[in-house]
């Protein structure tokens, strides 16, 4: 099976790869633009947050029966995604898979990222946000809520731990090579290389914590996906009131996750030029995952809607049949079919793994994940024990407002700039960790 | 029938008027308010009061609010204790409910709600597809195993020892976690600026009656709790003009019919009219029952929404 290219004995030396990597960080043309057209979005979208603030959440398309809607949805997805910093730097890493070496930064950077915004998303989503204090102060830890926040905070908090100790090699190498920084990155760079000179004692006692973190994380991980599927499965609704929920958004995370890296990882390799780093092999390798991961959701899948469709209860019934052949058939067939069951047929082919085919069929499976989180969350909303009667038309119905969408679009763009500039300022593949891998003799001056 | 509740109202209005205003000072709350509107329904704009002193006086109708006394501290303590020794219990007669819908409008005067929020909402039932519909009353249930308080991140929502679940909309932070979790579609979301809120802006607020009202907070039943510390009936019992409600205290085992003011024994009343819960199987266990829907108070053919049938 395994009849791939096998890496090419590479000529690369250390000069090499530092140059190669560093390169993009400096001499990015474009970058400035993009960041610059990302805060504008932001501030364009940040208005419609603040109208919202003014007139209250009346200006979303929420009702009192649909009364989580787009922002949790999103929510739900971004918490998903950020799931892939524990998937791969930290699961495969433990298991000392050698091919993740050059992408589990990125996997770390969008873990980052997206559970940061996850956390904001939420408050966004409060009709009270200057009352956010009252979790600290009034926090009842019977709430679901209150697990969330625990965990979503001690889940970033590791994250990042997860994204900057294993880079203090290459920070004190960015700290020497990066002569043009500005003198604050600079500053930087000193502050986080803790004086690091990779002497063998220092190099046991770095791996050692990056260990010890990686096992950390797993737990964290699971119970930050965990716990945000029992936000819903503490309820007694239809369609949420299951017992599968916690593996059921786990095993979804994986796929939304690994879709985004996928994503992620193609559009460095092109802006950065590190097609000597992610290589086909890791665009390979990572199809095959996804390929498992999709089939493990499939699974649950089936037992999340063909358990309760083989038994029709009252109030499922309503809410199933809304969903395969009713108002929501198109999103949850489209969310199934082509975010799930089609690129598992696709990926199981190697010519759909390379990294363009892999990279588009990523971009179908994540727009088919948010869709999902979207069918998970509202039609359970419209669909309650008792009838919807005597409230306005727009209460029996949901459709997101335009201020609802830009802020949901604020958020996405929020991702989006911190992941630039993380890639900005740190160096996407790991530098000393790559040349390690391929045997090349390490050299970080002092 | 329409004249006769006029009179009503009006004769409701002299009463709580001699009481509040007249009898030094105790100014019953909320019911002066809807009672004054019910007032001044006449073109005039200005209504009769009586002062403490005992002068007549002329007020404009919007001059009026309803007043509480005490500090927002002593009613947020006293309204999260609740009223020590009593077990409170309402119990609706389907068989008598034929839609007159002055519990929900009662109970948004008392709330200051709009007329598309309910605390209470009668529904247009039918179990299934052969059944008779009937029309139900939706209160909060007031749940002895509340699914809304479990799931509050801040305590905003609560049981109190009586047994109702109040809101605290100067707590709450609008996450809408306890409408999720309510299987009854019992709570309201201030979505915007409440009804009337520039009026009631300078209000203390009152957490038995939950108002004023705030945007951004939940909003829920909350069997008039404020009446209940005065010995009244909550709003709604008291508006019905079928007698489908009882409301009273399951520790004395009596509950008094709002419209005809008869006191029943509680048990008695469930255990003849084979009384229920609603969704008992969700485990919630409600403290409102109901009496099912038969040999009804009215002339029933099967057709509900004929509305000739109901009046």
């Amino acid at each position: 099976m395994n009849d791939l290219p096998k890496q090419k004995e590479t000529n690369l030396s250390f000069e090499k790869i530092k140059k190669d990597i560093l390169h993009p960080m400096q001499n990015h043309k474009g970058l400035e633009l993009w960041i610059v057209f990302l805060i504008t979005v932001i501030s364009v979208c940040g208005w419609a947050y603040y109208i919202q603030l003014k007139d209250g959440l009346g200006v979303t398309g929420m009702r009192d029966y649909v009364s989580w809607g787009l922002y949790i949805a999103n929510f739900v997805f971004f918490v998903a995604v950020s799931l892939v910093g524990m998937l791969i730097s930290s699961i495969l890493g433990l298991l000392r898979i050698d091919w993740i070496t050059p992408i589990s930064r990125i996997a770390e950077i969008i873990a980052v990222a997206f559970v940061a915004v996850a956390g904001l998303v939420i408050v966004l989503d409060m009709g009270r946000p200057d009352r956010v204090l009252n979790v600290m102060i009034h926090g009842r830890f019977q709430s679901p809520i209150l697990w969330d926040v625990t965990v979503i905070t001690t889940y970033l908090t590791v994250s990042a731990l997860l994204l900057i100790l294993p880079m203090i090699p290459d920070l004190a190498i960015c700290k020497k090579e990066l002569t043009k920084a500005s003198p604050i990155m600079k500053k930087l760079y000193n502050i986080l290389s803790l004086g690091y000179i990779n002497t063998p004692e220092q190099h046991k006692h770095l791996h050692k914590m990056i260990r010890t973190l990686m096992v950390l994380i797993v737990p964290i991980g699971l119970a930050i996906h965990t716990v945000t599927s029992w936000l819903f499965a503490a309820t007694l609704r239809n369609g949420w009131d299951t017992t599968i929920f916690g593996p059921y958004f786990v095993a979804g995370a994986f796929v939304a996750g690994s879709a985004a890296l996928i994503i992620a990882m193609y559009f460095f390799r092109v802006n950065y030029k590190l097609q000597d780093y992610i290589t086909d092999l890791q665009f390979d390798k990572m199809g095959k995952l996804l390929v498992a991961v999709c089939l493990v959701y499939l699974y649950f899948n089936l037992n999340e809607f063909l358990v309760p469709g083989y038994k029709m209860k009252t109030g499922d019934d309503i809410h199933l049949k809304e969903l395969f052949y009713g108002n929501w058939a198109i999103m949850f067939w489209a969310s199934q079919l082509l975010g799930n069951i089609i690129p598992i047929i696709l990926l199981v082919n190697k010519k759909f793994r390379k990294p363009l085919p892999i990279m588009i069929i990523s971009l179908f499976v994540l727009a088919g994940a948010w869709f999902k989180r979207y069918v998970i969350v509202i039609p359970t909303m419209l669909h309650p024990h008792l009838p919807i009667q005597n409230v306005p038309e727009n209460f029996v119905h949901y459709y997101p407002s335009a201020i609802e969408i830009s802020v949901t679009v604020l958020s996405f763009a929020l991702v989006l700039l911190i992941i630039t500039v993380l890639s900005k300022i740190f160096p996407v593949v790991p530098i000393v960790e790559t040349a390690e891998s391929k045997g090349i003799e390490v050299k970080i001056d002092a | 029938m329409k004249e006769e509740t006029s009179n009503n109202s009006r004769r409701k209005f002299l009463k709580s008027f001699g009481i509040s205003v007249g009898a030094a000072g105790v100014v019953s709350s909320f019911s002066l308010i809807g009672a004054a509107k019910a007032a001044a329904k006449k073109p005039a704009e200005m209504v009769n009061l009586l002062t403490q002193d005992g002068q007549l006086v002329q007020v404009d109708k919007n001059q009026l609010r309803p007043t509480v006394n005490e500090p927002l501290d002593e009613l947020q303590k006293r309204g999260r204790e609740g009223i020590p020794g009593k077990s409170f219990v309402m119990v609706i007669d389907l068989s008598k409910c034929r839609n007159a819908r002055k519990c929900m409008s009662a109970c948004q005067n008392h709330h200051q709600l709009r007329a598309d929020q309910h605390h209470i909402n009668v529904l247009q039932m039918q179990d299934a597809d052969h059944t008779a519909p009937y029309f139900m009353p939706k209160p909060c249930q007031h749940c002895d195993n509340p699914p809304c308080t479990k799931v509050c991140p801040v305590d905003a929502t609560f049981k109190r020892q009586d047994g109702i679940v109040l809101i605290d909309n100067e707590r709450c932070i609008g996450c809408r976690f306890c409408i999720a979790a309510c299987p009854y579609s019992a709570r309201i979301f201030q979505w915007t600026e409440p009804k009337d809120a520039e009026k009631y802006k300078d209000l203390t607020y009152n957490i038995e009656a939950n108002v004023p009202q705030k945007k951004g907070t939940v909003s829920k039943c909350l069997f008039s709790a404020d009446r209940l510390r005065e010995d009244k009936l909550p709003s709604c019992v008291s508006a019905c003009p079928n007698g489908v409600y009882y409301f009273g205290d399951r520790n004395e085992d009596a509950v008094t019919n709002g419209t005809s003011g008869e006191t029943v024994r509680f048990s008695k009343l469930i255990e003849d009219n084979a009384g229920y819960t609603l969704m008992e199987e969700l485990g919630t266990k409600p403290r409102v029952y109901y009496l099912p829907p038969k040999n009804r108070a009215f002339e029933f053919n099967g057709d509900l929404l004929n509305e000739e049938n109901l009046h």
